[in-house]
């Protein structure tokens, strides 16, 4: 015993910050919201324990739960693949061997590191107002374009957008992915006179697969988990028609807005179990379109 | 099937001109081996051929059409990588069939090309294996039936047999040979492996710094060698090179070569006075020959069929001595060691090859 913490102390040792921080700061809340998700709370008496009632509202007399859902999944279902596509096409014009590559990664992963903060949010409520940069833009080539932001129909589209701009950290890591694939292999496909596109859709993205799959669950968690830009263009609402609820706006307007802390805690969590059979789903159907080169037999 | 013809041949990247005014006439069903240490060119001048890298300067020409700017796929030719270039998520019978699909090919032709490619090949029970599952031969074999099945005019080989161990080496050796003898197809064949390219080429091209340096059969670049870079590439082990002085006495040029005695030269009608003398390791004798001298073994080497023996000259110099068989000596023994004028190899000072002038007394003798 006193070998293994003398040999291991170190280790600990540097482990102790993140511990510390996990044990206070997140391991507590956690345990905590899950019982506040049994509770009625508003924060200002003590929680009153109700079992199951939040989640029992939530999934037959809530209707905006309903359409904070839709929203969200509609928004996941257009952003991510709009997102990776954006990105694979990027990494693959990236990869081709521009000048001076390192200067052009730099540029590409700006949007990422913008992207996520309150300006750009606000920035892009400007592009995208009924008299903002894309409209007199969409103008100059005859297309008049509806007021997207005050549209429910249109508003999603806007913050598409906005999710296809933030490439840059899945570009990088296709970027990495194809260059990990060997020159050869295309050299070998252009003697044998493959067409690009079949190049394309049958070497480079089966052997992409790995990365194309990392990457999906990494988006798609984040994509669930979308908030700022939606909080910020939609003014906090979820406005219009609420068409820009996302989840976490609702989740956020009942914990912070209405002082609902219990049900909020109970929308956390029913998220939570979301993102989870949504993330094991893709692990469990990984093996039929994901290759690994070193997989055992 | 086709010849090729290469004319002024050059390539350049930018400024940096790695190859230029390259002549080569490859002959229909040839099987004609690129050879050089790396960095010659042989790598590069294959990929243009193929259309993988573009031609700078000259043409080329498969059969009597100039190919410069058709692309890769418009050559049919085939190329086996040195990588082999498997498609690691496909099967073996996938990575055969690959290709084929890119033409439309009717199902029927491909699955029949495949088979046949397979059963030359001895691959048949590794239809349905992935790449990662075979071993260093078969992925080569697979990589080999991949061209196969295209039946190109022409096999472009890229170093093929450098990722095999030495054993596998020698038995894929024999089989493209093999394979070219059933074939009959134009094959080129690039390696740094001066032993592939004597034992499979019908002719080699040794190539130094983007440079043709000589072009024959394998014997031809063995028994002559046009320059001292040909002679010390071709054959192992390696040839011994040794400097000599010429001096005229009596108006017959006689050599001194540090270490023995000197000796009279024939008729090597050059006027330069530093010459190299180049003779195989099996032409140096133990105790016998025209031109005798005196060193001491360094080292013994027993290869079982011969021994090596490296011999320290007077000068200094290590010479090489070939003996068939086992030989009774160890190393610190002094032996006298020589060689016989016709087994010489003559260069000139800037390394050419001379030909000795034919003897005048068998002449004489017949007047």
């Amino acid at each position: 015993m006193k070998r293994f913490i003398a040999r291991n102390a170190p280790g600990y040792i540097f482990l102790l910050p993140w511990l510390v921080g996990f044990f206070l700061l997140a391991l507590g809340p956690i345990l905590a919201s899950l019982y506040l998700s049994f509770t009625r709370y508003d924060m200002v008496s003590a929680p009153r324990w109700i079992g199951f009632g939040n989640y029992e509202y939530m999934f037959t007399r809530d209707r905006r739960f309903w359409k904070a859902l839709e929203v969200t999944f509609h928004y996941v279902v257009l952003a991510v693949p709009a997102r990776l596509a954006m990105a694979l096409a990027v990494a693959m014009l990236l990869d081709k061997g521009l000048r001076s590559i390192g200067l052009y990664r730099a540029i590409f992963y700006l949007p990422s590191l913008l992207g996520a903060s309150i300006a750009i949010a606000i920035l892009w409520r400007q592009l995208f107002d009924a008299h903002g940069v894309v409209n007199q833009a969409l103008a100059y080539i005859g297309i008049r374009g509806p007021e997207w932001l005050t549209n429910p129909e249109t508003s999603i589209y806007a913050l598409v957008a906005l999710a296809m701009w933030q490439f840059g950290s899945p570009m990088l890591i296709f970027l990495a992915g194809l260059r990990g694939i060997p020159r050869d292999l295309y050299e070998a496909a252009e003697i044998d006179g493959t067409p690009r596109w079949r190049q394309f859709t049958r070497i480079t993205l089966p052997l992409l697969a790995p990365v194309i799959f990392f990457n999906l669950v990494l988006q798609t968690i984040e994509a669930f988990k979308t908030f700022s830009s939606a909080f910020i263009i939609s003014n906090g609402t979820g406005a219009p028609a609420d068409s820009m609820l996302f989840y976490t706006v609702y989740l956020f307007n009942e914990a912070f807005k209405f002082f609902r802390m219990g049900y909020a805690s109970a929308l956390a969590w029913v998220l939570l179990i979301i993102i989870a059979i949504f993330t094991a789903t893709a692990f469990l159907t990984s093996k039929y379109w994901v290759h690994y080169e070193n997989e055992r037999d | 099937m086709a010849g090729l013809t290469l004319r002024n041949v050059g390539k350049s990247y930018g400024a940096l001109q790695i190859m230029q005014g390259l002549n080569l006439d490859i002959h229909d069903g040839e099987f004609l081996v690129l050879v050089g240490p790396s960095g010659c060119g042989k790598s590069t001048l294959l990929r243009m051929i193929a259309g993988l890298e573009d031609i700078t300067d000259g043409t080329v020409a498969i059969g009597d059409k100039v190919v410069n700017d058709l692309p890769a796929s418009k050559r049919e030719l085939s190329m086996v990588f040195q990588s082999y270039a498997l498609y690691p998520h496909m099967t073996v019978a996938k990575n055969l069939a690959f290709g084929l699909q890119n033409f439309r090919m009717p199902k029927a032709e491909v699955e029949r090309r495949v088979a046949e490619a397979a059963r030359i090949l001895q691959i048949e029970p590794l239809m349905a294996r992935k790449p990662r599952q075979l071993s260093g031969g078969q992925k080569q074999r697979v990589a080999i039936g991949r061209a196969i099945v295209r039946e190109p005019k022409l096999f472009l080989f890229d170093e093929p047999l450098s990722n095999l161990d030495a054993e596998l080496r020698v038995q894929m050796r024999a089989e493209l040979a093999s394979l070219y003898a059933r074939l009959g197809t134009t094959m080129i064949y690039v390696t740094h492996d001066q032993v592939e390219a004597m034992t499979m080429a019908s002719r080699i091209v040794v190539l130094r710094a983007g440079k043709i340096e000589q072009v024959g059969t394998p014997q031809e670049l063995y028994t002559r060698p046009q320059n001292l870079f040909v002679a010390g590439f071709i054959g192992s082990p390696k040839i011994n090179m040794l400097a000599a002085e010429v001096r005229a006495e009596g108006g017959r040029p006689v050599a001194r070569v540090a270490g023995f005695a000197d000796f009279a030269l024939p008729d090597l009608s050059t006027r330069d006075t530093r010459l190299t003398l180049c003779v195989r390791p099996g032409a140096l004798h133990v105790g016998e020959g025209e031109v005798i001298s005196e060193g001491t073994i360094r080292l013994v080497e027993y290869l079982g069929n011969e021994t090596l023996l490296h011999v320290a000259l007077a000068s200094g110099q290590v010479v090489l001595l070939s003996v068939v068989g086992p030989a009774p000596y160890r190393a610190g023994q002094t032996i006298p060691i020589g060689f016989d004028l016709a087994d010489l190899h003559y260069f000139d000072a800037e390394g050419r090859r001379l030909e000795p002038a034919l003897p005048a007394q068998p002449q004489a003798a017949f007047a």
